[in-house]
């Protein structure tokens, strides 16, 4: 149960606590500056950290759909 | 007549048409009309919701900051993502609650977890005020839509008309189920228009992403960037923290958790709905593609960078689609605004000083209430000049309605009605202080630090919103004991 916290919270961190960090344009990657780039990156990690939240959360295999 | 206009009209009529069928077979009570009979499972559930953060505000908004302000757009990505992250524990909360207790409005839920229906006036009172300008905003984006894509053919003014007559005629006949059967053609539309304009812009323009954003670099040094003072990284941090909050605290967000089928349809979108963020990247591509080939867009003008480029670009029928991708964006959301402004003012204002008003008064009154909501904004639209600083105060103060929210969640709920009510009514207040007065932390307290200073002003009403609800709450608090503990024992 714990766990499921933690995780939600990681992203809180990598995109506010890294801003002070990545607010430059270079390096650019995929075409993007930098700190597009970062906030890109954790958009996606977010939603894998809620799939992973989602399927350890055993809330969701007590209802059907 | 040209393409783009044909295109265009056709649209409309297919909007309107698709609304007006998908009342069939349906009953219109009240719970029908608004909340959708509780019946909308995932596909759904994540349109509307997703229909949401795409409203005009964001394809003409979006690109016009991308354009104007340059690295401080990339906020609207991450205030979203965060925000959805924290509606996965609070959001089916608010769900299980409401279905239990049968609520149709933001206001309800007030009224049920504080037991006071005057809670509730105040409540529909914040929502309606910040409602309105949003709606305007919708209207207005809409009247450029229409005007820039049919080359003047028809007017803004003419525009806004025949928008806000679609929308209140659609509205008034099938309530929610319009709007979510429109917003399935919508995103479908709105969908391909942005990633083509977004891919399509800086290629033909500029070779390639890269390319662009070095030229844009090289002409507008810092621009990519957050700058050191202004929109810079204290303003960019507070600013992201405190909109996520009031991302669900607008009516009509509120209102769409209830037409949910079942709690677990809103953990499910929290997964895909941070990628659905994603599409916005190609609204700001195509802002950011503007910036060196319409140059000298000033004020307002820089909502229609996007529309100007792509007239640049594209044959009349192209700009007919996106034409036609606009309107439906500003009326999903529209539509939306308007069903839940109208709701809580025949619910929640009329519905308490009027007790004895039937359910079938109440949806009556509220049907009747949409044109007059609607003709309130056109009021507004046509009386422009501080229609941003109204949207900002209306963010604001929808999320001021948040801490209350969120602490009658906990078990052990210690704010008192009394409570809600006075941290409500202070942090509104300070709202409409700072704002009118423009105050800024720098012009409060001059000596602080620049980082200090660029921080969000918000904060502090939101500060001042949970101090004093804490402290009524204390101080009231023998006096309700008595109702919490039958609140507990009933759920």
């Amino acid at each position: 149960m714990k766990l499921i916290f933690i995780l939600a919270i990681i992203p809180f961190i990598g995109f506010l606590g890294g801003i002070p960090f990545v607010n430059k344009v270079n390096p650019y990657i995929l075409g993007m500056p930098f700190i597009l780039f970062w906030i890109v990156l954790w958009v996606v990690i977010t939603s894998g950290l809620m799939a992973i939240i989602f399927n350890l959360d055993p809330k969701n295999r007590r209802e059907n759909e | 007549m040209n393409a783009a206009l044909l295109i265009i009209i056709a649209s409309i009529i297919f909007a309107l048409t698709i609304g007006i069928r998908a009342r069939k077979g349906k009953d219109m009570n009240l719970e029908q009309w608004t909340v959708g009979g509780r019946g909308f499972g995932t596909v759904f559930i994540f349109l509307l919701m997703a229909g949401e953060t795409y409203s005009t505000f964001t394809f003409l908004g979006g690109s016009g900051w991308a354009y104007g302000k340059g690295g401080p757009t990339f906020y609207i990505l991450i205030y979203g993502t965060l925000a959805l992250i924290m509606s996965y524990w609070y959001v089916p909360a608010i769900w299980r609650y409401a279905k239990e207790k049968k609520l149709m409005s933001q206001s309800d839920f007030f009224v049920s977890k504080y037991n006071s229906p005057y809670l509730g006036v105040l409540v529909s009172i914040v929502g309606v005020v910040a409602v309105i300008p949003y709606l305007v905003l919708q209207l207005k984006g809409l009247g450029s839509i229409v005007s820039e894509a049919s080359y003047g053919a028809i007017s803004p003014t003419v525009a806004i008309w025949i928008g806000v007559i679609v929308l209140t005629i659609y509205v008034m006949i099938s309530g929610i189920h319009g709007s979510a059967w429109t917003a399935v053609v919508k995103d479908i539309l709105i969908l391909g228009v942005t990633v083509f304009l977004g891919i399509y812009l800086p290629l033909h323009y500029y070779g390639g992403y890269q390319p662009m954003f070095e030229a844009i670099d090289q002409a507008k040094s810092g621009f990519l960037t957050l700058p050191s003072q202004g929109l810079s990284i204290s303003w960019f941090i507070s600013t992201v923290l405190l909109t996520s909050l009031g991302f669900y605290m607008y009516p009509h967000a509120f209102g769409a958790i209830y037409s949910g089928k079942n709690e677990k349809t809103f953990r499910k979108n929290t997964i895909i709905m941070p990628l659905y963020q994603l599409i916005l990247l190609f609204v700001f591509f195509a802002g950011f593609a503007a910036i060196l080939q319409i140059p000298g867009l000033k004020g307002d003008e820089v909502d229609l960078s996007l529309l100007r480029l792509s007239k640049l670009a594209f044959d009349p029928w192209v700009m007919g689609v996106i034409g036609a991708a606009g309107v439906l964006t500003a009326l999903v959301p529209g539509s939306m605004l308007l069903m839940s402004a109208a709701t809580l003012l025949a619910k929640n204002v009329y519905g308490v000083f009027v007790p004895s008003a039937t359910d079938k008064q109440i949806v009556s009154l509220a049907k009747y209430l949409v044109p007059v909501v609607a003709l309130v904004s056109l009021f507004f639209t046509f009386k422009s000049g501080t229609i941003v600083a109204l949207l900002l105060m209306g963010s604001s103060m929808v999320t001021q309605l948040f801490p209350a929210m969120i602490f009658s969640l906990m078990r052990n709920n210690f704010v008192t009605k009394q409570g809600a009510f006075a941290g409500i009514i202070l942090g509104e207040a300070t709202v409409a202080y700072i704002t009118l007065s423009k105050t800024t932390i720098g012009t409060l307290f001059p000596l602080l630090p620049q980082w200090v200073k660029d921080i969000n002003v918000g904060i502090i009403a939101l500060t001042i919103n949970v101090i004093v609800m804490t402290i009524v709450s204390m101080v009231t608090k023998n006096y309700s004991v008595s109702n919490k503990k039958t609140e507990q024992v009933a759920s």
